[in-house]
This record gives structure tokens, C-alpha cells and sequence, in this order.
């Protein structure tokens, strides 16, 4: 399809933000409507109170990021909105989280939103209203926000009839850090290091997408093998956590072997990581321009390589048990199940939406980096994509045997040359102002999506995240419908969404 | 079945012989600072300039508040003279916040809890308060096979009416703090209170942000401070085994 009030741009484009177009608002909604229907779908939504907009007095500015899976092109489109407008939820579901996050950032209405409620409870006591179904034998059950693991803080409120959940809410902002905000008028100090922490089982997934916008504003390049070590460590953040998650599952439906055995090789995969850069969850092991640590010598490659085939064979056998084993398989098929055409309705993205059989992977669809090479990742099978507990247990399966394909070809292969282009002096030179450029990585849980606006001085007016999490939360929530309660950690583990991401 | 048996095989016997036998940390770990005063210029302040979380402060001797510290080592980076560095050591916890702020290469380590009833075994529960997951990430796997915390008697349990203290985790965000202070208030006297990573002790690089508190050393009595960002697992075994006396 084609945008002509819009401005289309790559993945870590940089581009004068005067060139992103600001729509009247009617034709804004036309614009996003049709792009939905489409096929197109929302990275990213959100408000920013700056600046007019043509001879309009305005007070928000709402900035979408659009993306176009099958051409690669992201469509940026503005409008400005004083203190309501009609919500675009009721047509675009995708949209609802968006909405109510702005509603609540700039104490604007969107007009005819289902669910007006708080995503964060930025302002408040952590005071929610629930939705609530009435009847002689419903009943309501609440959880957390502290659970009875060693996990995030979150409150989920069944509404039940019996054993069966009629629906579920998931109530976040316990983790609410105030990130974005901190993030204004940066890059401080401190920024790198936040960045690195917005969800720490995603350190490098997300620090990733920081350092591709300060190269992208910055205008470095980093060196191939820079973006090969990349891959290493973005890979294996996703193998230790696909992992551990399988182990997960088979905890959940009580099958201890897989349990304890991923839950073991999960730690196998953090070390190759600390291998690197000495952190588990890479801490440290990016820096813009390229990265900070070397597999400066054949010993340390030798050590990785055959970490990862010693892996490779201890996933198999864990893994392949959980196949093999009826009393795990009839727990895991059709339990939760999301249809395709609701995950395109909310826009999942990730993993969870690749086992509804909507293939997106910003790997594949937006290559940045190492994966330009092309020949990676592989699609997951067709068949198997049902969207149910089974599928997204089968689809990080796919995953762990394609990542560590990958890396068992790339290890041995590095490029030659430098790993970090410019030097520690590139934090001097200037960064482009009055600029805006998206950067999107495919991290373990999906699609990370971070958005920079800088000011004349190139520094950041507005910086937007948005973690994988903030849309596949709501997949969650519809995965349970219909459900017995008791399935709900099984399905939450098949998801494993972050608290901290989408609290920010 | 047999494929079980096959698979149990192949894994093979995976506990560390900890703490009798240290397993090898990773070479580029960053752990205990090794501070050499004696090569610090004290005039150039470059450490002081780079660190995030001001653990270290300018125009002073040169010291690092390890409370506040998140072990990034661009101090190190950045040092002329190698009067900082990063060793492998991974023993960091400290009975007291004071211990934390060192400027040798020694630190003083945790001591046992003096009341008796704790020692043979201690049950905690966690409680996750803000902060990044990194730290619950480096909890969890203390309970698989390798480390196996069990056995030594310290368990995680589910209700805090079943724990002799608490673990905790993240700066404590406003919207935590009632669930975090209920946490507390709901373990049976007398408990133990574990500060894990720089976030719990000092607010982390997190701190001073007004969605949140500086850490919990303002709310509670804490017993042991392990610090970090997050700590290493061995980091965290090792405290809580000197808490209770099993590493002296």
C-alpha cells in the first residue's frame, strides 16, 4: 500500500522530524484505519507535547509508528488532538493499550474507549476498579501483585463461574520506575545503564535498540564483527530464556525431568554470556558503535563452540522428553488457545504470534546488523502454529534448534577487524537534531520498538518504548477465556510476558 | 519411561561441590573491586565522572560505595593509573551498609546472625519490589540442580507466614510499597531481612527517582546486604550461607 501524506523510512533511519507529516485528524484516522485493514499494524502510538502543528493551536501531538511487514518500511503519521478525540480502539484493538497509556501520560479522553482504566497507576495509590461480571454463582479470584514465586509483581482478577474463567484482568504498573521520563533531555549519564535495565532477562534485546538510535543520530557504523558478536549475545538471550521457559512448562504441568534439566542448561546459556562480557545477562557487553568485549582469543571461541554443542545435545534429550510424554502433550494442546485472527487484532508480536501462525520476526522483516546476511531465522513448521499452549512451547523449540544453528556457523566464522568502530571518542561527536528515528529488534519475547525525538541540541525530546510485552499482555488475557483457572500458570509461563518492560 | 532413564544419562550429575570446591568463574566477572589508593591521582576525578550511580564521589579519597555500585567497571575503563579493577572474587555481602563503602582490596563479610534460632535451616520468602527482574533471574536458578539450595536448608517458600525473613528486590517503587511493608509485616518475629542487588540497598540506577525509594534500608532492619546488578548467583549463596553460619 502506499502512504502519500506519509513518511516511510528503514529500521534505524534517521530523519528530520519536520518531514513526519501532521495530518488533520480526520484524515489521520482514515490513514491508520485503512493501514490496519491493510494488514499493516502499530509498532508504536503515543503522545508528545511539543511544538504545533501547521497553523493549529495544539496541545498533544500523537506520533504512530506503522509497520509494513511484507515491504520493510515503517510509516510515520501525526496528528494533533486538544483535550478528547474519538478513540480509535472500538475499530483498531491494537490500539487499546496505546490509549489508554496517553489517556493516562496526558489526562486526555479518547472518546468511546471500552476500557478507559489506568496502565500504570502513575498518579495514584494503587487503587484499580475492576471489570465484574454479577450472577448467583460467579465469583471473583485475585492474585498478587506478590505471587508465590520468585517472580514480578503483578495483580490478575478472575472473573470465574465455577472452575471456568469468564475473563481475566491483568493489572501492571508495579514495577512503574518512571524510565521514560528519566530518559527526557538525555542521553545523561545514567541512560546506557537504564537502558540496560528496562527488563533485565532482555539487557541486551533492548540495549540493542539504544545503541542502534544513538548510531543511527550519531551517524557511526559498526564494524561486522561487532554486529556478529551482537548476534552472538542477542541469540543466546534467547536461548537461555526460550529454555528455561520449557522447563517452565513442564514445572507447571508437573514434569520434573524437562523442569530441572532446562532449568539448568538455562544457566548453561547465562555463562556462555558472562563467557563474553562477564555478566550473565550481558550487562556491558554493547556499547554504541559496536560492542565492548572481544572473543579476543581461540581459546575463549573454542570454549563457546563447545558450550553450545554440548547444548545442543542436552536440549535435545530435555526437550524431545516433553514430545514424547502423552501426560504433558494433552495438558499442552488446545489449552489457551489465540486464534490468528485475534493476534492480528492485537497485534501480538513474537513468539506468541508466530504460534498463531502470523509469521513476523523483525529478524526476518526488518534486518538490522548481522542479519542482513539473510539466511536467518527459519520460519517455524505451519502445522504446528495452532496457538495454544503446544504451539508456543513447539515455536521456541523451533527457536532454540535455529538459534544455536546459527551461532555454531557464525562462532567459528567471525569476521576479522575491530569491535567497537569508534573508539570511546564517539561519545563526542554530535548527534542529529530536530530528528526522529526508530530502531526495532526481535528480542527473545518479540518485537522491541524504541522511538527517539531529539531537540536542536540532539538531545532526546521525547524517547518511547515499547517492549513486547505491552501488546502481548492482552493475548494473555484472551488466551484465558474459557479456560479452567487452573491453567493459568501454564499459559502464563507459554506467554512469559515482562512486568518491568511494560511498566517501564 | 526408558527414555527418561536415557535422558537422565545423558544429563548426568550437575550439583556443585560448593563450598567445599569453588566452581571456575567467568575470567571477565566483574566482582570485588580491587582498589590500589596508592596509584590514585585524586586529582583528575575521571572514575567519579563516569560513574552512573555516584558510588564513587569526586575530590575524595577514592572509595566505592558498593551499595550503590552496579559493577558496569567503567571506572576501571577509564583509569590511568589501574588504581581500580575489577577481580573475579565473588563474596560481596556485608552484614552492615557501612561495610559496603570500601577503598582496599579487603572487604568485610557477612557474619552469622547471632540468634540462635536461625542456622539449621531458613525458609525465605522473595519479594519482588521494581527494579529490573535481574536479580529474581539470578534467585531462581540458586533453587535448580546446580546450586541447589535445599540443600542446605534454605528454602523459598510461597506465604511469608511460612518464612523466617524475606528477600528483597528493586528500589521499591511507590506502587510496591504497601505490598512490600505488608510482606514484611506478615513474617513472624523474629525475621531476617535480605537487601539483593544495588536497587534494594541503595535505589541502583534507579535512584533518586520520584516513582520510587531509594531501596528498603529506610523501611526495615536489614540483616545482609548482597550487592550488585545484578549479583552473581555464588554472590548471593555465599551471603546467605554466611548469614546462617554454614561459611564462616
Amino acid at each position: 500500500m502506499t502512504f502519500t501524506d506519509a513518511c516511510s523510512i528503514m529500521n534505524g533511519e534517521t530523519i528530520p522530524f519536520n518531514k513526519v507529516p501532521c495530518l488533520p485528524f480526520e484524515q489521520f484516522q482514515k490513514k491508520i484505519t485503512d493501514a490496519v485493514s491493510q494488514k499493516s499494524r502499530i509498532c508504536s502510538f503515543f503522545g508528545m507535547e511539543t511544538g504545533n502543528c501547521g497553523d493549529a493551536i495544539s496541545q498533544l501531538r500523537l506520533i504512530a509508528v506503522v509497520a509494513n511487514d511484507s515491504d520493510r518500511r515503517l510509516q510515520l503519521l501525526s496528528t494533533t488532538v486538544a483535550d478528547s478525540y474519538p478513540a480509535f480502539t472500538p475499530l483498531i484493538p491494537q490500539l487499546h493499550m496505546f490509549e489508554r497509556e496517553i489517556a493516562e501520560q496526558f489526562e486526555i479522553t479518547p472518546v468511546g474507549h471500552p476500557w478507559l482504566r489506568p496502565v500504570r497507576f502513575q498518579q495514584s495509590e494503587h487503587k484499580p476498579e475492576f471489570f465484574h461480571i454479577e450472577g448467583g454463582e460467579a465469583h471473583e479470584v485475585a492474585v498478587g501483585p506478590v505471587h508465590a514465586g520468585v517472580i514480578e509483581p503483578g495483580h490478575f482478577r478472575f472473573q470465574c463461574h465455577g472452575e471456568k474463567v469468564f475473563h481475566l484482568e491483568i493489572s501492571l504498573g508495579y514495577q512503574h520506575r518512571g524510565i521514560e521520563k528519566a530518559l527526557i533531555g538525555g542521553p545523561h549519564r545514567k541512560t546506557p545503564y537504564q537502558m540496560e535495565t528496562l527488563a533485565g532477562d532482555t539487557t541486551i534485546g533492548h540495549y540493542l535498540a539504544y545503541c542502534q538510535i544513538i548510531e543511527s543520530l550519531q551517524g557511526m557504523k559498526v564494524s561486522p564483527r561487532a554486529n556478529a558478536i551482537r548476534a552472538i549475545g542477542l541469540e543466546l538471550e534467547r536461548l537461555a530464556n526460550h529454555t528455561g521457559d520449557l522447563g517452565a512448562l513442564g514445572g507447571d504441568v508437573g514434569y520434573l525431568p524437562t523442569s530441572s534439566y532446562c532449568g539448568r542448561i538455562r544457566g548453561d546459556f547465562l555463562n556462555m554470556t558472562a563467557l563474553l562480557c562477564g555478566s550473565r545477562l550481558g550487562r556491558g557487553l554493547l556499547c554504541p558503535g559496536g560492542v565492548r568485549f572481544d572473543l579476543d582469543s581461540s581459546e575463549r571461541v573454542e570454549k563457546l563452540t563447545k558450550a553450545l554443542i554440548q547444548a545442543q545435545e542436552d536440549t535435545k534429550t530435555a526437550i524431545q522428553l516433553l514430545w514424547d510424554t502423552p501426560s504433558v502433550m494433552t495438558r499442552f494442546e488446545n489449552t489457551g488457545r489465540v486464534s490468528a485472527e485475534d493476534c492480528q487484532a492485537l497485534g501480538l508480536v513474537g513468539p506468541a504470534a508466530r504460534a498463531c501462525g502470523v509469521f513476523r520476526d523483525i529478524r526476518q522483516d526488518f534486518p538490522t546488523g548481522q542479519y542482513l546476511q539473510g539466511d536467518f531465522p527459519a520460519p517455524p513448521p505451519l502445522e504446528s502454529m495452532t496457538g495454544d499452549v503446544a504451539a508456543r512451547a513447539i515455536v521456541r523449540w523451533h527457536e532454540i534448534q535455529d538459534s544455536l544453528r546459527f551461532l555454531l556457523k557464525l562462532v567459528p566464522e567471525l569476521p576479522a577487524g575491530l569491535t567497537n568502530a569508534a573508539g570511546r571518542s564517539s561519545q563526542q561527536t554530535a548527534r542529529q537534531p530536530d530528528s526522529i528515528v526508530v530502531s526495532l529488534v526481535e528480542g527473545w519475547r518479540g518485537e522491541i520498538c524504541h522511538t527517539a525525538i531529539t531537540d536542536s541540541q540532539g538531545n532526546f525530546l521525547k524517547y518511547k518504548v515499547v517492549d513486547p510485552s505491552f501488546h502481548n499482555w492482552t493475548g494473555l488475557a484472551m488466551a484465558l477465556r474459557n479456560q479452567e483457572i487452573s491453567d493459568f500458570p501454564l499459559c502464563n509461563k507459554s506467554f512469559n510476558l515482562s512486568y518491568c518492560g511494560f511498566d517501564l | 519411561m526408558l527414555k527418561i532413564l536415557a535422558a537422565r544419562l545423558q544429563q548426568g550429575f550437575r550439583t556443585i561441590s560448593y563450598p567445599e570446591k569453588l566452581p571456575t568463574l567467568p575470567d571477565r566477572l566483574r566482582g570485588r573491586p580491587v582498589i590500589a589508593r596508592e596509584k590514585c591521582r585524586r586529582d583528575c576525578g575521571l572514575c567519579a565522572e563516569v560513574c552512573p550511580t555516584a558510588a564513587i564521589l569526586p575530590g575524595k579519597d577514592l572509595q566505592i560505595d558498593l551499595g550503590r555500585c552496579i559493577f558496569c567497571g567503567a571506572c576501571a575503563e577509564v583509569c590511568p593509573e589501574g588504581a581500580v579493577a575489577f577481580s573475579n572474587d565473588h563474596r560481596l555481602a556485608v552484614s552492615k551498609r557501612a561495610d559496603l563503602v570500601v577503598n582496599s582490596p579487603e572487604i568485610k563479610l557477612a557474619n552469622a546472625v547471632e540468634c540462635e534460632m536461625f542456622g539449621r535451616s531458613i525458609q525465605f520468602r522473595q519479594v519482588s519490589a521494581g527494579g529490573c527482574n535481574g536479580c529474581e533471574v539470578d534467585i531462581n536458578v540458586l533453587t535448580t540442580v546446580v546450586f541447589d539450595l535445599s540443600r542446605f536448608g534454605i528454602k523459598i517458600v510461597a506465604s511469608p507466614r511460612h518464612a523466617d525473613g524475606i528477600l528483597v528486590t528493586g528500589p521499591v517503587t511507590r506502587n510496591m510499597q504497601a505490598a512490600t511493608l505488608g510482606t514484611f509485616a506478615a513474617v513472624p518475629t523474629p525475621k531476617l531481612v535480605v537487601a539483593i542487588g544495588a536497587c534494594a540497598i541503595s535505589g541502583g540506577i534507579f535512584r533518586d527517582q520520584p516513582e520510587q525509594n531509594n531501596g528498603i534500608t529506610d523501611m526495615m532492619p536489614v540483616d545482609l546486604f548482597i550487592p550488585g546488578c545484578p549479583p552473581h548467583p555464588m554472590t548471593i549463596l555465599d551471603g546467605l550461607l554466611r548469614l546462617i553460619g554454614k561459611i564462616r
